[in-house]
């Protein structure tokens, strides 16, 4: 009996991660449009500022800012990736998921694998175009962690999505309270500069930002320094993706079909 | 498993004085009704009747404001993991996934209910075979017509055959032969697979053909629950309505002593007659007529239906853009004289 309902439940998150997959193949405007906006990050940060930029730490403001860049677009992917909880109330199918007797958690872990996999394939795809522009990807054992990290992060803030997918059901709201949520994470993050050269009172805030581990662990592992260990980074997410995987399964309990 | 207060191992269904208040609202004001196991429940009632409001609570989906239910045994607050375990559901609305395929819609949906693989195909073409959508089987559902949906989403609820099957409507927007498909489906899946089957429905044939008995739910309550023929039968019997040329008044005078006329009324050269097997009746009136010297012009013959029934408790239609003409003078008559 155990064993059935532990099946069941892998069933839910297997199903929940394929549909994301397949949903994201056959939506091929959809994959352009989230490279956009890293592109031209890319383009006008990587290149354009960082041309005027010399950091104090050493290195170019390119290697610098990719990670940056790839944690950004992971951010906002993620958040808007609530919009699917909205979309699927519009068009019923949360009715048909909540009904089916797999528990909340699974099929909040199945969207946010989903979720994960696809941002996965965007975030690669981000950094073979930065290593086209001049990008030095720092080759070191620690570089199979970087899709850990990226995963971490998606996960994280998929999780943030779903929560306020799951108690906002309307389009426009939805947006005004996700930017609400993604703008402060990204600038109040070592996102776009080094958290040094932070006043101390943002830095309390930065280190409070599970994006600020984030995107520290992708660039001890993509550009090969950071300003924490990899631990403490790798420690963080887990954290905040752990968090947030329970916070999301909670609200997706309380949300309302309509 | 939890047994409430009153719950019996035949029931599959068992509610009490359930309410959902939506704000000032009551959208279900206190229904209490249990339907056996093996049963086909019919739900009638007008729009906004609160039937799919009593549906989507009894599914797991609302949270009533009070009152309780059990559904295949379980609690459906308490134990709506459970609840859900031995469901399945068409809804009235559309849930379906447009952006798969028919075919990722049903074996999703499988897969979801713990299907193996083997069994899942198999089921899965036997339904596509049923919905007749196995030519389309593997377009992306957003490409189908409304009727192709609809069929697609009643497909995917009888998959997993579960021991209770809620159906909201289930037939709306179909065409007529592809509906009685459906019904004999919905009939076999009830008498061979013996699934307990609760539906709600706008069509009085639907109820008529598939309940074994009917709610009539109206403003949130159940004015009325019975089997159909029951509740037929307590409107006093069929309607003859005579329309006389000449001879109207000796005509009537030769009705007055016939016992089997438990009533009549005229107007306008027409009499209307209450009487049981009323198709037995035309021939012996025509008789009579002859008798009398009437000529009669035509004859009508109305057997209550469940419309009436429903006209009968609540003085209204089930669907509001019938009932004019003489049909509805008809449906008056019945509801005055039993009122
Ligand atoms: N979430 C909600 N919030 C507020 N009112 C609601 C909500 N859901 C339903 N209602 C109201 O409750 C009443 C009953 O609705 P319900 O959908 O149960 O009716 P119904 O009997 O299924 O009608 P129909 O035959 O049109 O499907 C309606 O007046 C409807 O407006
Ligand atoms: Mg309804």
């Amino acid at each position: 009996m155990q064993k059935g309902i532990d099946k069941m439940e892998i069933n839910a998150v297997y199903v929940l991660w394929l549909r994301d997959i397949k949903r994201f193949i056959r939506a091929k405007s959809r994959i352009i449009g989230i490279l956009m906006m890293p592109l031209f990050f890319l383009l006008g940060l990587g290149l354009g500022l960082g041309s005027l930029i010399h950091l104090s730490t050493g290195g170019s403001y390119l290697d610098f800012i990719v990670p940056g860049i790839i944690g950004m677009s992971l951010l906002f992917t993620a958040v808007s990736s609530g919009t699917a909880v909205l979309w699927d109330r519009q068009f019923g199918f949360l009715k048909e998921i909540l009904v089916t007797p797999n528990s909340r958690i699974s099929i909040v872990i199945g969207r946010i694998l989903g979720g994960a996999s696809t941002a996965l394939i965007q975030s690669v795809i981000v950094i073979l175009i930065s290593i086209l522009i001049g990008f030095n990807i720092h080759m070191s054992p620690a570089l199979i962690l970087a899709p850990v990290f990226m995963a971490l992060i998606a996960a994280t803030f998929i999780g943030l999505g779903l929560t306020l997918g799951s108690f906002i059901s309307d389009f426009q709201g939805f947006q005004l309270v996700t930017s609400f949520f993604t703008m402060p994470l990204f600038f109040l993050s070592n996102g776009i500069f080094p958290i040094s050269v932070l006043p101390q009172f943002v830095k309390y805030i930065t280190y409070a930002n599970p994006l600020t581990y984030g995107i520290d662990g992708l660039r001890i592992t993509l550009s090969g320094s950071g300003t924490f260990s990899i631990w403490t980074d790798l420690a963080a997410m887990l954290i905040s993706t752990a968090i947030m995987i329970a916070l999301s399964a909670y609200a997706f309990k309380k949300t309302d079909v309509g | 498993m939890h047994f409430g207060t009153g719950f019996s191992m035949d029931e599959a269904i068992k509610v009490n004085s359930l309410v959902m208040q939506f704000g000032k609202f009551r959208a279900v004001d206190g229904i209490s009704f249990s339907v056996n196991k093996g049963e086909i429940f019919g739900l009638l009632g007008p729009n906004g009747a609160g039937k799919t409001t009593t549906i989507k609570m009894l599914t797991t989906l609302l949270k009533p404001t009070s009152g309780n239910a059990y559904v295949a045994g379980f609690d459906i607050v308490r134990d709506s993991n459970n609840v859900r375990k031995n469901i399945g559901i068409v809804f009235q609305d559309p849930s379906l996934d447009d952006e798969l395929t028919g075919r990722e819609n049903l074996d999703f949906h499988a897969i979801l209910y713990n299907i193996e693989k083997n069994q899942r195909d198999k089921k899965i073409s036997q339904i596509l075979k049923l919905i007749e959508l196995e030519d389309k089987a593997d377009d992306l559902v957003k490409n189908y017509s409304g009727g192709m949906k609809r069929r697609l989403e009643i497909g995917r609820g009888l998959i997993h055959e579960p021991k209770v099957l809620f159906l909201d409507e289930p037939t709306i927007g179909l065409d007529a032969q592809t509906r009685r498909h459906i019904w004999d489906y919905i009939k076999k899946l009830n008498s061979v697979h013996k699934i307990t089957i609760i539906l709600t429905t706008h069509y009085i044939e639907e109820a008529d053909y598939l309940a074994d008995r009917v709610a009539f739910v109206d403003h949130g309550k159940i004015v009325a629950l019975d089997t159909p023929r029951a509740l037929k039968d307590k409107l006093g019997g069929d309607i003859i309505s005579m329309q006389v040329q000449t001879g109207l008044a000796s005509l009537e005078k030769g009705l007055k002593p016939l016992k089997w006329i438990k009533a009549a009324s005229t107007h306008d050269g027409r009499i209307d007659l209450t009487v049981d097997e009323g198709e037995h009746q035309i021939p012996r009136l025509i008789l009579i007529a002859e008798k009398h010297n009437a000529t009669i012009s035509s004859i009508e013959l109305h057997k209550p239906s469940l419309e009436d029934v429903f006209l009968h408790y609540t003085g209204k239609n089930i669907r509001d853009e019938e009932g004019e003409g003489w049909k509805g003078r008809i449906r008056a008559m019945h509801a005055k004289r039993n009122r």
